[in-house]
């Protein structure tokens, strides 16, 4: 009941913007790794499919280096990718389902810390799926890269998970609680083959090829592969610029649908 | 010492003197739905307050405009004289809403801690657990609660920023006799420590066992407000049930007929008091039969308020 005094309040609220923000994403985690469909669908597929083309087209070669070096950046891609939009795309829409975000939209929260926490556990997941590439790489892949190689590498998975968080949170607000999770695959998976994910894009189809440069996939996935100067583009800034506008793109579209789902036409 | 410190806190925040959450003259549109319809509520500091009505009254859409989860199409509405968006307003409630779950892989404590993050002086969550009848439980994790656990961690998660205001959205749909009971208890001990409560509820029961004052909404509009004695004596008070030829039509426009309906043979009647409709009905139906009189409970009462006969709430 008692109130602060003026002088202290400036500090304290700074305090508990810490409190805030540490408390939502300490739930963030431990609300995730306790579910195992979390944990496997973000970290198996990726490791997976590495493990498996990997072995099979390890020792070949393309865009001169080896296809186990290659795909160990599109593979951190795909990884990437995946926990970005289906930590946001599934997480927001299962939440806004249970009731649970009108909750949380009523209580006192600040909106960014929610936004936040998924964020930052994103992120903290594409780092963890790209170490665990790194380790299969070396083990299985035989995949020997340069310190500085592998940490430029790491730097640009980890950080190409903001534009599929801004993307995965308009899906979030866009698909209710069933149809999130088909909607994120049916975006997920395509976006991954025609983007060069899976197979090098060397080796595809002309067409394939020519539909790539449209999609956020490619373009990531390029800038990957860039530490390796197995890239296929002449300058890593359209492709920067390209995923820039992609996340304000659906960033905008995130803020209006977020505006729009504000009240419930209920009772 | 107590009454002091109250009236420097009215001082300190209220516009109107007393009024902590106003609507006035709200109105708000769901793509073709008006849910409200010009309404305009005012709710005192330390009183409760139920909004009664149906499914689709239009009750949560009030909520969520004094609340701030949404804002009026026209009209205003305001917390403690200001806008309920903003967020040193809303460190002062505390909202318990209808929600299917929560997620399920956070503990009773985790899920407490979270919300409590957001008030500048929570109190602390062995105490809200113990006042919330949840002590123990502190480990387990969401999904595996009981139905009452579930709804009792609601109400701890809306008190524990220790609010002025305490909104209940439907707070025991769903909930067994003595959870219910438990949780009304809880209410009352919030608002007899000069607290306010607003509190949405479809059962008639509810808002007579706890409100000081029950509005009562109907197709977005405010259809009666008074206490819980003034809207049962302002409601029809007796049912008349004869076997009759009688035209619905007509016994409509007999004297102190609230609601005529035919059921088979039977028509019945809610009457303000029974003698002279039944005098009437007798006079110019000779051939009337099976004559029955009896006294409209509370629900039924709240049926011919807002005279809808689909929406009885069970």
């Amino acid at each position: 009941m008692t109130r602060t005094v003026p002088v202290s309040a400036r500090a304290q609220r700074r305090r508990s913007l810490v409190a805030i923000y540490w408390t939502e994403f300490r739930n963030e985690v431990l609300k995730n790794v306790r579910m195992p469909v979390f944990l496997v669908s973000s970290l198996a597929f990726p490791l997976m499919f590495y493990a498996l083309f990997g072995l099979i087209f390890g020792r070949e070669s393309v865009a001169g280096v080896t296809t186990a070096t290659y795909m160990l950046a599109t593979f951190g891609t795909f990884g990437v990718m995946g926990a970005a939009l289906f930590g946001f795309g599934v997480g927001v829409a299962t939440e806004r389902g249970q009731g649970w975000m009108v909750l949380k939209r009523a209580s006192p929260m600040p909106p960014l810390a929610y936004f936040a926490a998924k964020t930052l556990l994103a992120v903290m997941m594409g780092g963890l799926i790209t170490l665990l590439l790194f380790v299969l790489g070396g083990l299985i892949g035989g995949v020997s890269l340069p310190l500085g190689t592998l940490a430029s590498m790491f730097g640009i998975l980890v950080s190409g998970a903001i534009p599929f968080c801004a993307m995965g949170l308009a899906f979030g607000y866009m698909a209710g609680p069933n149809s999130a999770p088909i909607l994120v695959n049916l975006i997920y998976l395509p976006m991954g083959f025609f983007g060069g994910l899976w197979m090098p894009l060397p080796i595809l189809p002309a067409f394939i090829q020519g539909l790539a440069p449209w999609l956020p996939s490619y373009h990531f996935g390029q800038l990957a592969l860039s530490p390796l100067g197995a890239q296929s583009i002449a300058s890593p800034w359209p492709s920067v610029a390209y995923l820039a506008a992609f996340t304000a793109i659906f960033l905008a579209l995130a803020t209006v649908l977020y505006r729009r789902d504000r009240g419930r036409p209920v009772g | 010492m107590q009454a002091t410190l109250n009236t420097v806190h009215n001082m300190e925040h209220a516009a109107t003197p007393g009024t902590v959450l106003e609507l006035r003259q709200a109105t708000k549109d769901y793509g073709k739905v008006r849910a409200l319809d010009a309404v305009s509520i005012g709710i005192n500091r330390g009183e409760c307050v139920a909004l009664l009505g149906p499914n689709g009254a239009g009750k949560t859409t009030a909520v969520g405009l004094l609340l701030g989860l949404d804002r009026p199409d026209s009209g205003q509405a305001l917390m403690f004289g200001a806008d309920p968006f903003a967020l040193q307003n809303r460190v002062r409630t505390g909202t318990m809403m209808q929600v299917t779950g929560m997620p399920d892989t956070l503990t009773v404590q985790e899920h407490l801690e979270g919300f409590a993050s957001y008030y500048p002086a929570p109190l602390g969550v062995a105490q809200i657990l113990a006042s919330t009848g949840l002590s123990g439980l502190e480990k387990r994790l969401y999904g595996k609660l009981s139905g009452g656990q579930k709804q009792r961690l609601h109400l701890a998660i809306s008190l524990v920023g220790d609010p002025e205001i305490l909104f209940l959205d439907e707070p025991t749909t769903g909930l067994d006799v003595n959870t219910r009971k438990a949780l009304w208890q809880l209410v009352r001990e919030f608002r007899d420590r000069n607290r306010t409560v607003v509190l949405t509820t479809h059962y008639l029961e509810e808002a007579d066992a706890l409100a000081d004052r029950i509005v009562v909404l109907n197709h977005g509009r405010v259809v009666a407000e008074g206490t819980p004695d003034q809207i049962r004596a302002s409601t029809a008070g007796k049912r008349i049930r004869a076997v009759t030829g009688f035209r619905v039509e007509e016994a409509r426009e007999l004297p102190g007929v609230a609601r005529a309906v035919r059921d088979g043979d039977t028509l019945e009647l809610h009457v303000t008091e029974a003698e002279t409709a039944t005098r009437a009905l007798l006079q110019r139906d000779a051939q009337l039969r099976d004559l029955e009189v009896t006294t409209i409970g509370l629900d039924e009462a709240f049926i011919s308020l807002t005279g809808d006969a689909r929406e009885v709430p069970s």
